[in-house]
């Protein structure tokens, strides 16, 4: 194996010699290049940015004249014009207009499938909250499902049905079917192929299975181009069978994850992500937190499991597969291959194994979906040898209604596709010209086809090379249903009528093929339920019978009553009762050696690169959602583009460092395989050495006005043997530069000083906290030590509400959830990349991510902290304000009065937090009209020149402030939920009445683990965090110690020597303290 | 050298400083009345609607409780204007044909809703709730005046901000029973109390908020 990291003679980044600060952002800032750091630091370096596409005054004076001379006109009209109000004709029985409803639906993205409750104000769906009670999410949601909503109200969907791109009726697209179909009924379908995404609807299966049925030599491929197939390959391999693996984190007290980024991707991460953070709260006092359990991470990419992770490694994707066999080997595993883990790792190895063999039968072994099939075979038998199945594991049917080798049917397809074969080909989804990987060249295979008709959301590169497009509903528009991945199914239930009368739902158009017009997806799924109820509680997957009639008779009454409250019944509750799925019995085959000696061997020199969905824009089909694009991505912070990221050390191997932060960003070329792309580099701190990670979904060309022409398109380099990872990659410098959004160093909260930098994210082990459970305290956190002031707040705290927050830090894994429910809630705009370039994202949620070690250090430590409005009793923002737009009200809460703001920006000058945002341009959209549907209508809408942030969900405070007041009764506990608070998978956030003894917010502000963000400043902040706790193996000292040779300050973490027995403390100079 | 400025300047330029106070300050007060006068709130005028719908007729005439129509008063911070439907329960039958309600049964049978002209409204930034005002004893007529002596609804009080405020300065002024809330012509007396002492008394018993918490501005700004 090559040792890269010592081919190169290119000197790693170079460290400032002065002692360095415990935890930093900016690997820029960390560069000791004086001249740039002293040219720069004072003059707001994001501004100087600016210079360049200066407006001069003559033009700007001529522009404000003209919406100067236009402002007044509109008070003037011959009648007081104060709108008009429109009632129903005949009011729905349910609706009281001005109070929500919330219905139970369902969110299946490919795989993933979440059960939601959407809020829905006079008919509109506003907000998507999550289902507590669905056992597949218990209420979580994450920031795609979030952000689905958007999609309902893109106004670049398609409205309609399209032939060549030119608008038809559907009912010509029905007439060329129709003709297709009287053919392929001679030949019994020989020539019909059916694409769809992966199906883990039953009803959409049942349908499929009935057209297969009546066309017998037609075909149905899935191909979901970032599905587990690899995953279930795996497990055909290690079982002879596919099935699916259910995990009981909560149980598991080591898990090992090797690029598995199980908290924050892939089917049931949310559910995971709860039944995870429940091991890993550091309560005092517990006896749940001795026993904290342990996360090992392997990743050879960014992951945001990893930041959780209390020993993480970033290697390469040989290097991992290594150590995947190491561990192995370690265990007692013929695996047929010698262990031969890196050298740097080799302890790592070791205590790996040491810990999975002292908890056998109580650990877990993960596996990431896009590594090889042999490394799960691997970890099926890892798990096994550990006696974890049945304790921590168990193995079930897959929800998938027909689990097969998408990939290599997905190639059969265009390979009949080329040769002619396909006559008729019907796209139920996807964008399988877009997402095909570049060896496939399925636009190509389309001119082939007689008849290729496109079901989607929007008129996109698939539909732009198929004859007919169809406009899909939105999930929020159509009847189906969906599995979980634990197997409990549940029904997807619209919220609104379809916005466009021509959109389609699958079920609708796959009525079409049967003849059956006139029936409605809703009676489809009804009817398909009403026939196969029993069986879908069977804890089992099942193929249902598809003959006989459909539909029930009307005259079947008692079945109808019984069906009828079961039916009713899941439609509130949003999911069947006991369809989870039961366990079943698999055995290993022994076939783990020949398929470890298929793993692929890295070329012996180049880069290695992984390919992996993007975090916000997964393949693809979200490229159009402004409030994901706008979402920092985990890790990289990026927005709006996706890069070719790149470790410090890689990076200035390349060359591609940046002097300065507010350096445009250079491109380098890519070449895998003789295929080329380029994209800008973006070095990322964590990152493995020479590794390239490439996120795709981005480089599209019909997404929508929002996603075009953002970012490159990475499938451009994939095919069959670099489907997830290639090697032998070669990069070059292509001078040329491009401006990056990368909101890292965004919002810094000005910590000038080692001192205060380390009081930000405070971390220890789970010794030094057993020992010193106080470890995070200062002399500031102590309330009776609060400083004398001259201005004492006028109000009496004591009484009343007392509204505050605590962010547990040791479960939030900086998923970007609560950042998107927050834009959702709030009606926040988005501001499109370039004024993110200048620091003007809106986001009143952001979550900060910090460094702690030597840049050049892969297995860096990371730390978060979602940082919002502190909301302090002595608002350093409040003083400040020339108006009064912002006072604090007796509760607590620091209001933002918007009509009363004229935009000074004292107040977000003043904040030290940096939570303040300011609408410099006009960003929220008032014109579109669909648009206004999806609007919160309890929150203003604000324009330019207004200051905004975050305000403790303040009209949910007051709703429940008036519901309770009407019951002559107090807010319970959980009664207010933010939007923050109700998305979090780990809930990490919690809200309440600290005034209330027994609410969870002021049990969690009793722990010693709790403290104020810069409560130095004695502006006296709600919100309070708890402290990190992180359980690390005694025999591994992180690696960041071993690796780093100059003094000291491995941060507050420290493990800092295995000998020291002083505990440590926050602050090394402050040991002697308290 | 020869002066540029008048002698007689010296006055004018200490008149004008010193008056300019005044001027000022009456300038900024006749703003102010100017914009608490009806021509800018708009109190007192009468907007015409598709129909010609009196309240005094139905209300007074007819005897109709608030509620019947606008029913989402207590529960929800609308009081809805009601549908369609409402009107066809009795006008079905009642006044069956009339010219004046041919835009009520073109509504009712093509399902297109009737547009009204909205009189009372407050900024998009506002978020009033009438049912907690209903539900803590404020009646209808203390902001919306004798409704039912409207033949068309006109606004009777400014809905200004400074106008609202005086009420959440001091609830007790204008606090009722909650029973005599869709009363039109109660008053104290009428219970043999004075607003005074009656304010006092059900300030406490219906738990009404402080003037401090009721004057927050995030009571009404979100």
């Amino acid at each position: 194996m090559t040792d890269h990291s010592a081919r190169s003679s290119v000197s790693p980044m170079p460290t400032t010699p002065q002692p360095e600060p415990a935890h930093w952002r900016g690997i820029e800032r960390l560069l000791a290049d004086p001249e740039a750091q002293a040219a720069l630091v004072e003059a707001f370096p994001r501004q100087a940015s600016l210079l360049g596409d200066a407006l001069d005054r003559r033009h700007f004076l001529k522009i404000m004249g003209a919406s100067f001379g236009l402002a007044g006109l509109t008070a003037c009209s011959a009648y007081p014009d104060d709108g008009k109000i429109v009632p129903y004709v005949k009011a729905p029985e349910e609706i009281v207009p001005g109070k929500p409803l919330f219905y139970a639906s369902t969110f299946s993205m490919g795989e993933q499938v979440i059960g939601v409750l959407v809020e829905s104000h006079m008919g509109r769906p506003t907000k998507i909250e999550g289902n507590p009670d669905h056992p597949a999410s218990l209420g979580a949601t994450d920031a795609l499902t979030q952000a689905a909503l958007l999609t309902l109200y893109d106004p670049d969907r398609s409205q309609t049905t399209r032939y060549y791109g030119d608008a038809r009726p559907y009912e010509m697209f029905l007439r060329d079917l129709r003709k297709a179909l009287d053919r392929h009924r001679a030949d019994q379908g020989a020539g019909l192929r059916i694409l769809t995404e992966t199906v883990v609807s039953p009803a959409l299966g049942f349908q499929l299975q009935r057209v297969l049925a009546a066309f017998p030599k037609a075909k149905w491929v899935q191909y979901e181009p970032c599905g587990r197939n690899l995953a279930r390959a795996g497990a055909k391999l290690a079982f002879g069978r596919y099935v699916a693996s259910q995990y009981r984190f909560e149980a598991a007290d080591v898990v090992v994850a090797l690029d598995a980024d199980f908290l924050a991707a892939g089917p049931g991460h949310v559910r995971y992500a709860q039944d995870f953070s429940r091991r890993r709260r550091a309560r005092f006092g517990q006896d749940a937190t001795k026993q904290m359990s342990r996360l090992y991470m392997v990743e050879c990419t960014l992951t945001s499991t990893g930041t959780v992770a209390d020993h993480r490694i970033a290697v390469r994707p040989s290097e991992l597969i290594e150590i995947a066999n190491a561990i192995a080997v370690g265990l007692g595993i013929a695996t047929g291959r010698p262990a031969q883990p890196p050298a740097a790792h080799a302890k790592f190895v070791e205590t790996v194994v040491k810990d999975l063999q002292a908890h056998a039968g109580k650990s877990l072994f993960l596996v990431g979906d896009y590594q090889p099939a042999a490394l799960h075979f691997l970890a099926h038998a890892i798990n096994a040898k550990l006696g974890n199945v049945g304790q921590t594991l168990f193995y079930t049917d897959t929800p998938e209604v027909a689990p097969t080798d998408q990939e290599a049917e997905f190639r059969q397809l265009v390979a009949e596709m080329h040769a002619g074969a396909v006559e008729t080909l019907i796209i139920l989804g996807g964008n399988p010209a877009y997402t095909a990987p570049a060896d496939v060249d399925f636009a190509g295979g389309l001119q082939k086809v007689k008849l290729a008709a496109h079901l989607s959301l929007y008129f996109d590169e698939t539909s732009a090379h198929c004859h007919w497009h169809i406009p899909a509903s939105h999930f929020l528009e159509c009847w189906g249903d969906a599995r979980a991945h634990d197997g409990t199914v549940s029904v997807q239930q619209p919220l609104i009528a379809p916005l466009y009368r021509e959109t389609k739902s699958p079920l609708e158009l796959l009525a079409a093929f049967l003849e059956e017009f006139n029936q409605s997806s809703e009676e489809i799924v009804r009817n398909f339920w009403q026939r196969n109820l029993a069986q879908l509680k069977s804890g089992k997957a099942f193929t249902p019978s598809v003959s006989g009639p459909v539909r029930i008779g009307r005259n079947a009454v008692g079945l109808q009553d019984e069906f009828e409250k079961q039916w009713r019944r899941t439609l509130h509750d949003g999911y069947l009762a006991g369809s989870a799925f039961t366990p079943v019995e698999v055995q290993l085959t022994g076939a783990l050696a020949e398929a470890m000696a298929t793993l692929p061997k890295p070329a012996p020199s180049g880069f290695e690169v992984v390919f992996r969905p993007d975090p916000m824009i997964y393949d693809g089909r979200f490229a159009n959602n402004g409030w994901l694009q706008e979402t920092p991505k985990p890790r990289s912070k990026l927005t709006w583009d996706n890069a070719v990221i790149v470790s410090p050390r890689t990076g200035a191997e390349l060359g591609v460092v940046r002097k300065h932060d507010t350096e445009p960003y250079p491109v380098v070329e890519v070449e895998v395989g003789g295929r080329r792309v380029r994209g800008a580099a973006l070095i990322v701190p964590g990152h493995p050495d020479n590794t390239l990670t490439m996120h795709l979904g981005y480089g599209r060309e019909r997404a929508g006005s929002v996603g075009n022409g953002a970012g490159f398109n990475a499938n451009l380099l994939r095919t069959a043997e670099n489907l997830w990872m290639a090697s032998g990659a070669k990069v070059s410098q292509t001078g040329e530069t491009t401006r990056l959004a990368c909101t890292q160093m965004h919002w810094e909260i000005e910590a000038a000083g080692a001192f205060r930098r380390r009081q930000l994210v405070r971390e220890a082990t789970l010794t030094e906290y057993l020992s010193d459970p106080q470890f995070a305290r200062t002399e500031f956190d102590d309330p009776k030590a609060r400083k004398l002031t001259l201005f004492e707040p006028p109000d009496d705290y004591t009484q009343g509400y007392a509204w505050g927050m605590v962010v547990d830090l040791n479960v939030c894994t900086g998923c970007q959830a609560c950042v998107v429910a927050c834009t959702a809630e709030n009606n926040i705009p988005i501001v499109g990349k370039a004024e993110v370039l200048r620091e003007r994202e809106m986001h009143w949620i952001r979550i900060d991510q910090y460094y702690a070690g030597d840049p050049n250090d892969p297995n860096l430590a990371l730390h978060l902290q979602p940082v919002m409005c502190q909301h302090c009793e002595m608002a350093p923002c409040e003083l400040v304000c020339p108006v009064a737009a912002t006072t604090h009200s007796p509760e607590g809460i620091n209001e933002m009065t918007y009509n009363r703001c004229v935009g000074t920006k004292y107040c977000a000058n003043n904040c030290p937090y940096k939570v303040r945002r300011f609408n410099f341009l006009h960003y929220s959209d008032y014109d579109t009209p669909v648009l206004k549907l999806g609007r919160n209508p309890d929150v203003t809408v604000r324009t330019r020149g207004v200051m905004e942030k975050c305000t403790y969900c303040i009209q949910r405070i007051n709703a429940a402030r008036i519901e309770a007041e009407k019951e002559d009764r107090r807010i319970l506990d959980g009664e207010v939920i933010t939007a923050c608070q109700a998305v979090c998978p780990t809930q990490a956030i919690i809200f309440g009445d600290i005034n209330d003894p027994n609410s969870q917010v002021a049990q969690l502000r009793k722990e010693p683990t709790n403290y104020g963000l810069l409560a130095e400043l004695n502006v006296r902040p709600r919100t309070t965090y708890l402290a990190k706790v992180r359980n690390v193996h005694p025999d591994l000292v992180p690696a960041r110690q071993a690796a780093s040779s100059h003094s000291g300050h491995g941060g507050p973490s420290g493990d800092n020597h295995p000998d020291n027995s002083t505990p440590a403390t926050t602050t090394g100079s402050h040991a002697s303290g308290h | 050298m020869a002066q540029h400025f008048h002698r007689s300047m010296n006055t004018v330029a200490k008149v004008s400083i010193f008056g300019a106070v005044f001027i000022i300050g009456f300038g900024a007060w006749l703003l102010l009345e100017i914009n608490r006068s009806s021509n800018v709130t708009n109190v007192g005028l009468a907007l015409p609607q598709p129909v010609q719908f009196s309240h005094q007729h139905h209300v007074a005439g007819l005897g109709i409780e608030c509620r019947y129509c606008h029913t989402s008063v207590e529960n929800s911070a609308f009081a809805n204007v009601p549908p369609i439907s409402t009107c066809m329960n009795c006008h079905q039958q009642i006044w069956f044909g009339a010219p004046m309600l041919e835009p009520v049964r073109v509504s009712w049978k093509s399902g297109q809703a009737l547009e009204w002209n909205r009189v009372h409204n407050l900024g998009d930034y506002v978020y009033f709730n009438h049912g907690i005002h209903v539900q803590k004893g404020i009646g209808c007529v203390s902001c919306h005046g004798r409704v039912d002596q409207m033949q068309l609804i006109y606004k009777d009080q400014p809905h200004t901000m400074e106008w609202c405020l005086n009420c959440h300065r001091n609830p007790a002024q204008y606090i009722r029973p909650r029973d005599q809330v869709f009363n039109m012509t109660w008053k104290p007396e009428d219970i043999g109390e004075t607003q005074a002492s009656l304010g006092a008394r059900l300030v406490k018993e219906y738990n009404i908020e402080s003037p401090r918490k009721l004057t927050s501005c995030s009571t009404c700004h979100h």
